[in-house]
Formats: C-alpha cells, structure tokens, sequence
C-alpha cells in the first residue's frame, strides 16, 4: 500500500468555518492541515478531541475523525482513546480555560502518565466564547468585563505547569509563525508520548494584541528568544545570552560573559530543572521570551505499558476464559433430590 | 502437611438439628471478622447449605481499638431450604470486646448463644465500650446460653511454636473463634485450613498459626464441651446444579468480562476509587488476561470521560462510582447520550447525601437515575436485585447499551456489592452473544457517511470506529442535524432530535421482559419492590402466607423503561405496597406514571429492612 498523497483541502470538512475574521485560530488551523497533508498518513488513523471554548470549534473543520467534547474533558476523552487504541494519532484541541481552568485536572494527570497525546493549547490569555472575562493566563491587572476593577488571579505560565507535571515533550510557538508552528507539530508528532505546545493565539476582538511583544516587527527582534537544538541561546541579534547564574536562567550582554558561559540549548536533559528555568525568563510574553521546544525526553508511554500487562498476563495465563473465572471461587454440586424447602 | 490438618477428636457433646440459624462474628475492626464470616460462609456453602451474607465495617479504616465506632461485623444466615435474607436477629453472636457486646447484644434473639472473648474485658476496654459495670458479670447475660472464652490467652499457647512473635501472634484469634463455631454448629474444618494454608503460602508461619488457632479452637470446643449443646444444619435442597458462593461486586465485574467475551469488544473500566465500588476496579484490574483494561483516573470525571472515548474508540465501556462520584459525572453521562455512544454506569449505591454513610445500603439515587441529568436526557436504568442477579442483569446492561447506542445506568447498592449468596452457575457457552456491528461501508449519497443516520427498527445510529477509512466524521455535546449530525441551531432539528432521543429510550421496552408476579396471583395486596429489598419482600411474603393471608410480589429490574405490563398488574390489585430504603422514591414515580395510589414502607437508617418489618406493614395493610 503505498501512502496517500494529501493536499490541505483533503483534511478540510465542508462546515463552514466560524471563527471571528482575523482570528488566529485560522492560522494554526492551516498550519495543522497543511502538516497533516504532509505527513501522508491515511487521514482515518487521526483523531481530534476538544472541549469547550473558540479553539473547540477545531474538530469540525478537520476531515479526520473527531469529537467536540464538554468543558476541560479532553484530555481524559482522547486519554480513553489512545490508551484502547495506540495505533491512532490523538490530538487535543484546547484553549487556556478550558486547559487550565475547568480542565487543569485532566491536563497534568494526562501528561504525567504520558499518554500518547498531542495537545495543543491556542493561549488567547482571554475567554472569548463567553465574551470576554479574564483566563488563567491573563496578566494581573487585566481589566475585562468580570474583572472592572482588574484581575487579581495570578496567571499560570503555561509551559512552566506542563514541566511541573514532567511531560516529556513542551514547546511554545505562535500562530502567525506557520513555518515554527509545522516544526514543533513535527517534533511533537515524531515525539512518543504526551506533547504540549503552548500556541500564543490573538484574539484579534477581546484582547487584540496580546502577543505584540513577540510579533510586532520592531519589538520581536528584542524580545524572541529562540531555542535552537545544541546552540547557545542567544538574541536581539546576538546581543543578549542566557546564562544559569544562581540555579536562574538569566539574561545578560553577550558581550559581557565569555561565550563558553552561555547556556547551550539541549531539551533532552532527563531532569527538567533547565527547561523550567528557562520557562520563567518570562511570566506571559510581556518582554524576552523563549519559543521553541524546551523539552523532549523519552519515558514509556501509558498504553505501550498497559498492552504490555495485558499481552504479559496472556502469555502467562492463556486467554482468559469465562468458565474458569466463575468457578475460580470453588463451587459444590446440588444433584436432583426431592425437595425439603420452606 | 498431613499433621497440620489432622482432625480433632470426634465430639461427644449432643446435638440438635436446626433448619436454619444467623450467626453474627463482632469485633474490633483489626480482629479479622470480615474473614472469620466469610470463612464460616465458605464452608457453609462447601457443605452445601444455602446462606446470604451481610457484612458490617465501620467507614474508618481503624477507628480507636476498642471503641464502640471501631466495631466490625459479618452476619450470615445459613440454611436447609432455600433463604432469601441474611436474616433479622442473630441466633449466635461471637463478641470479641467489650464494644462489640455492646453494639450487638440488643440484636441477639432471647435466648440465643454468646460466644465472648473474657480476655478483652478489662477495665479499659469496659470503659472504652462505656459500660459502667461487666455485663458477664451483672445479670445482663442471664437467660442467654454464654459461652465465655479466654481466646486470647488460648491463641497464645495454640500458636507458640509456630514462629509468629509479638502483635502477630494475637492476629491468629480470629481464627479460633473460627474453630470454635466450627465444632458448634458442625463446620467441615478442610476448607478452612486449605484456605489459610493457600492464603498465606508466602508467610508459613502465620499460616501455620491460623491453623494452629482454628484448631485450637475446634478442640476447646470438643476438650471442655464448650456447649451444651451443638448444632446441625442440613444441607439445603437447592435446585439441582454447581454453585459458587459470591457477592454482588465480583458477579457484576464478571458480568462486565462475560459481555466483553460476548460482544468481542475488549473491556474498558475507567474509574476513581470510592467506597462501596472499587471492589469492581480490584476484581477487573486482576483479570487481565481476558483484555480488560482498567483506568485509575483522577477522578470521577475523568472515569467517565476516559471511558467515553474508549466507547467512540470501539471498545466495552464502563465507569463506576457510588452516588457522589456519579453526580460529578453527570456531565460526562449526558454528553454519552448526546452523542449516542454505548456507556455502561455502574452506581453502587450507599448511604447519602453527600459522604453520608459510605458503608451502609440505601436506595436514594434511584430518583437522580432516572432524572438527574441536566437537558432532556432519559437513559435506561437497571437494578440489581441480589449478588446472584448481578451476573445476568450486567450482560443485559452490555447488550442495551450496544443494541441501542446508549449510556445504561446500572444500579447496585451496598448490600448487594458485599453480601454473598449462593449462584448457580450459568452455561456460559449458552448465553446468547451480543451482536455487535461497526459502520464499515459509507451509508450516504456520494460515499458520504451520516453518523446519525438511524437503524429502522432500534433507532441506534451507526457505530464507526476511528481507524475506518471513508467514515472519518465528527461527533459532540452541540445539538446536531438529524441524519448528517452537523451542528444545528434549527428549532423543528432541535425537537425532532429531543423526540427521536427519548423515542428511541422508550423503545427499548421491547426488550425488557414481561414482569412476573410471585405468590397468590388472587390476593388484594400487591408488595413492588425494586433492587435490593428483593430478599425481605420475598421472606416477608412468605410468612404473611404462613400467617395464612394472601400476598402477591412483583420485582423490578428495569426501571427505565418499565415492563409493559406492569400497569395492568398494578390495575389488579386493590392495595399496593412499594418498600424502599430511601423516603418513596419508587411510589412517586408509579403514583405519576400508574395513577395508583401506591403506599410506601420506608427506611432510611443505613440498614437492610428486618423481614419482621414488612411482614408486619402487610399484616396490617390487609387488615
């Protein structure tokens, strides 16, 4: 059999798509059809799970199998379908409340089992469906209509939680950017087990410009850090270096450290402790931020264990069979007597 | 090994036949007595007496030794006929402190035996069980037959050579009590020992010691004649064929592994433990060798959405909680029936609301079964009505689930998750397999494929597993078309669809057989019961019958949507009687369905109906 050759068009439905014009989630939706075509992978073996919110519209757009879920469910749902089905590609579809909020349960417990997931979370760092109130993920202060007097929530970071619960594979990227957001949907698919991007996504109506830092042409290239596999993290063009000073990851003039100080990028260190550091040169993508993959380690994944107990315990105890489990207790025999009952 | 089991002296001590006796092993809840009833109980069914158990523990896993809410217990009722309950009072009570005395003695008949442990019965313990002066002592215990024991200091000497020392040593007593009933009431001693021997074959010592003290206490018996007299219980006639002794939780888990076989869909068991289910987790969990997989989730929610995306997946379905957990599921059960995904849940009843009485039996979700979901969301509900009814009704609930494209609310409770009874075992070769069929083929014009397009007959949608090529199609909680399940805002979509929905529920009355009545067919008075109180409606019948009234029974197991003839039944009779463990849940459902005016007999104190209860509400309902 050889693999089918895909176009994006080949993995759009015909529901019309509802997103607000100039939402970012129309990007990432191209970016994930246009990744998947590539791929050649028969499009049956793809399943998208998502929960509530603007990002959970997502599965009706993908010609795959799919389903919209309820609110924060996701990752336990697509957790049931690839634990009983590892030979399909599951993905979650998620925003910042629904991941963070409603579902925060799900989504650690999902990725310390490290479940063959992909989970995709679009941070609006705002609740659009709902119109407007402030998310997990919106920075102190924020005023919003639940919030006229400014939010008094602390905000996650996102990628700093999924490195809290050890989940084997963590990057950033941003909706605009289609060519690193098909890179880390690569490494993330290529990745077995769970893998979290965290997907800055605008919502151009209740919180427009959130991501400016980061995609503004005069402020990114101050303030994009770039990962890069086995390079120094460096940037604004080279002249600003990450160095770990203190168990920190910390900023500082290159040209002030002798270049061998400079951290050098390796996201597969078994311990996260760097990853994380890394994560917390920002709080939200206010000023320098790292994007690309911040971790990749392998563990065994949750059903590749599960089917290993199943196929162990065959081979020890035969397929099982439904007579001997009954009578697995000890059993007696009535035999036909007249009857003495009451 | 030979010399570990030989068998004492035979006794000389006189015996009588009895037709039936309850036997009530009380103690603190580390001095073993859930095994020492269970054992007993084994033995008893071995030797071919038909019995019913009802286990008693406290919710604290080891509250203060000594204490009155320390104290654990296991009745059993064993038999030469067939017996419905695990009986009302005790005839014998084993007392291993104080506390134990104190919380039983008011349940033990007039008259009946006490076996007590004196070495227990110090100062402390005395106090502890908040008796100001030693009931063995005072005159409380005139009148019963006493059998006063000094099991701790006996247990000592019966396991000194056996290589257990220190806290273990005692451990061994329950054992004797054990050995001691056996030679009261006639006990084959081979099960007994084989089973500890078996037990504990990675600790010799401590099985020896077992079976040092249950021998111990087998001779005390035969040595001192304990008793004045022993007694004999026949075996019963039951109807000719193999049982096995087992309660309500591992019938069901085999039932979920028997569909699982029958359906050739491997099982999935997604679920968060909590006290009275997670027996079913234990039992699946261990059974892996027949494809069972079992998620322990984080929590309830996550149990039943693990389990509905192993359903959309292709597989057997199942999550299972006691009331609270099934409340925090409530979302997830109605995005199933939304969705129209096979999901079986399983809600093994407790005391409620809230933590209420985690251990004890109650029949109060009855109500939030049928109607405690938000949106119009009728699913089928079944009841268990006893252990032995719990293999079948589970095959049923797979059987509905798939045919109809469901969730199924399964419903146990307390009782019968960990009372036991015999069952005859069914030829699983001859239980019908449940037909299962995924969508392989697109359904629609143009190769398309319609996720809601429905079969003729059921109603059921087609089931198309991921992995199908051609069939990819999206599915989810927003209200969809009918026929094409896009999303629809449409109003006459949106009431075709609630109409189809609850149509398709309703029609599964085709497959809910026809309700029988037990008893006089001709009496004015008709018992209804539900679940659990199935065994005290059926001996309580019985005695009104033996009081020479006439009284007619009939029992639900689907409660949703009720046998079709159960209306003209309820028509012909001129008085109703509907028991429950809850406030009337079941009368106000058949008073608005039947318009009969139903009465109710109801309890809610964490414990079984006595059959005394409902014998007498009868008595009086006919007078």
């Amino acid at each position: 059999m050889t693999a089918p050759s895909y176009t994006r068009a080949d993995f759009q439905t015909d529901q019309e798509v509802r997103w607000c014009p100039g939402c970012g989630d129309y990007t990432i939706l191209a970016s994930v059809q246009q990744f998947l075509a590539g791929l050649g992978r028969p499009r049956e073996e793809f399943v998208f799970v998502s929960g509530i919110g603007c990002a959970a519209r997502f599965p009706y757009y993908m010609n795959t199998y799919g389903m919209h879920s309820i609110h924060g469910r996701a990752p336990a749902i697509a957790s049931g379908i690839a634990s009983t089905r590892p030979e399909l590609s599951v993905w979650v579809i998620t925003g910042d409340g629904d991941a963070l909020s409603i579902g925060g349960n799900h989504l650690i417990h999902a990725l310390r089992r490290n479940v063959n997931l992909k989970i995709l979370l679009f941070n609006n760092q705002i609740y659009g469906l709902t119109k407007g109130q402030y998310s997990p993920t919106s920075e102190p202060g924020k005023t919003t209509k639940s919030s006229p007097y400014g939010s008094i929530d602390y905000p996650f970071n996102p990628v700093s939680l999924a490195l809290g619960a050890e989940a084997t594979f963590v990057a950033r990227t941003l909706d605009m950017d289609r060519g690193h957001t098909q890179e880390l949907l690569k490494a993330a698919y290529e990745h077995e087990g769970s893998a979290f991007i965290e997907i800055y996504q605008n919502c151009n109506v209740f919180n427009d410009k959130a991501f400016i830092q980061l995609t503004g042409k005069e402020e990114r290239v101050h303030n994009r850090i770039d990962l890069e596999i086995g390079k120094p993290v460096v940037f604004d063009e080279g002249a600003k270096a990450i160095v770990l000073r203190d168990g920190s990851a910390t900023i500082v003039d290159s040209s002030t450290v002798d270049p061998g100080a400079i951290l050098v990028h390796d996201p597969t260190r078994p311990d996260p402790a760097v990853a994380f550091a890394l994560s917390r040169l920002s709080h939200g993508p206010y000023g320098p931020t790292p994007l690309g993959i911040f971790r990749n380690v392998h563990r065994p994944t949750y059903e590749s264990q599960m089917n290993a107990q199943i196929e162990a315990a065959k081979e020890k105890l035969g397929d099982g069979d439904l007579s001997t489990l009954i009578t697995s207790q000890g059993t007696w025999t009535v035999k036909e007597t007249s009857s003495n009952g009451g | 090994m030979a010399d570990q089991i030989a068998t004492a002296e035979p006794s000389t001590t006189p015996s009588e036949t009895l037709d039936r006796v309850v036997i009530r092993f009380a103690g603190d809840s580390g001095d073993g007595m859930q095994v020492a009833g269970s054992r007993f109980t084994d033995a008893s069914a071995l030797f071919g007496n038909d019995l019913a158990t009802l286990p008693s523990f406290p919710a604290e896993i080891r509250a203060p030794a000594g204490t009155l809410p320390g104290v654990s217990s296991f009745q059993v009722q064993i038999a030469d006929f067939d017996i419905l309950t695990a009986g009302d009072q005790p005839d014998c009570l084993v007392a291993m402190n104080p506390a134990a005395l104190k919380k039983n003695f008011r349940d033990l008949r007039q008259g009946g035996t006490l076996v007590v442990n004196t070495d227990t019965f110090d100062e402390r313990n005395l106090a502890k069980a908040g008796y100001d002066k030693d009931p063995l002592e005072d005159g409380t215990l005139d009148g019963y037959r006493v059998i006063k024991v000094p099991m701790d200091e006996l247990t000592k000497e019966a396991v000194k050579d056996t290589g257990v020392s220190g806290r273990s040593v005692l451990r061994s007593k329950n054992f004797f009590a054990l050995g001691l009933l056996a030679w009261l009431f006639h006990r084959p001693t081979e099960p007994t020992i084989e089973w500890a021997q078996k037990k504990f074959s990675r600790t010799p010592e401590v099985a020896a010691a077992n079976v040092a003290a249950f021998q111990a206490g087998y001779t005390f018996g035969v040595a001192t004649e304990a008793a004045k007299i022993t007694f004999e219980i026949k075996p019963a006639a039951l109807r000719p064929g193999t049982y096995t002794n087992v309660n309500g939780n591992t019938a069901l888990a085999w039932g979920l592994i028997a569909a699982s076989k029958l359906s050739g869909l491997p099982l999935f068991y997604g679920t968060y433990p909590i006290t009275p289910a997670s027996d079913i987790l234990h039992e699946l969990a261990r059974h892996k060798n027949f494809g069972v997989r079992t998620f322990q989730a984080e929590d309830e929610i996550a149990g039943v959405g693990t389990a509905i995306g192993a359903a959309f997946a292709g597989s057997l379905a199942v999550t299972g909680s006691s009331g609270p957990g099934i409340a925090l599921k409530s979302e997830g059960i109605s995005l199933a029936f939304m969705m129209e995904l096979p999901l079986i849940v399983i809600n093994v009843q407790r005391g409620g609301p809230s933590t209420g009485l985690p251990t004890k039996p109650e029949q109060s979700d009855l109500l939030f079964s049928l109607y405690g979901r938000h949106g119009e969301s009728p699913i089928p509900v079944l009841a268990i009505a006893s252990p032995s009814d719990a293999f079948e009704l589970t095959i049923e609930a797979a059987r509905i689930a798939i045919k109809y494209m469901t969730p199924v609310l399964l419903l146990s409770d307390n009782q019968v998750a960990n009372g036991s009874e015999p069952w005859m075992l069914p030829d699983v070769d001859a239980i019908a397999p449940i037909e299962t069929e995924f969508a392989r083929h697109p359904n629609g014009p143009n190769s398309t494929f319609l996720p809601y397009m429905r079969d003729i007959d059921t109603f059921a949608r087609p089931w198309a597993v991921p992995g199908t090529p051609g069939l990819e199609h999206r599915i989810g909680g927003l209200e969809k078309e009918a026929i094409t399940g896009n999303v629809s805002y449409d109003p006459a979509n949106h009431q075709l669809m609630t109409d189809t929905r609850a149509w398709k529920v309703a029609n599964i009355v085709n497959d809910v057989p026809d309700l029988e009545v037990n008893g006089d067919e001709d009496a004015d008075i008709l018992v209804l019961g539900w679940g659990s109180t199935f065994g005290s409606i059926r001996a309580a019948a019985r005695r009104v019958r033996l009081a020479g009234e006439k009284v007619a029974t009939t029992h639900l197991r689907y409660l949703n949507p009720m046998p079709r003839n159960l209306g003209d039944i309820l028509n012909r009779y001129d008085k109703i009687l509907i028991p429950e463990l809850n406030t009337g849940q079941l009368r106000k459902v058949i008073r608005a369905e039947y318009l009969v005016d139903a009465k109710g007999l109801n309890k809610i104190a964490g414990e079984p109906f006595k059959i005394s209860e409902i014998t007498e509400k009868i008595l009086e309902m006919i007078k």
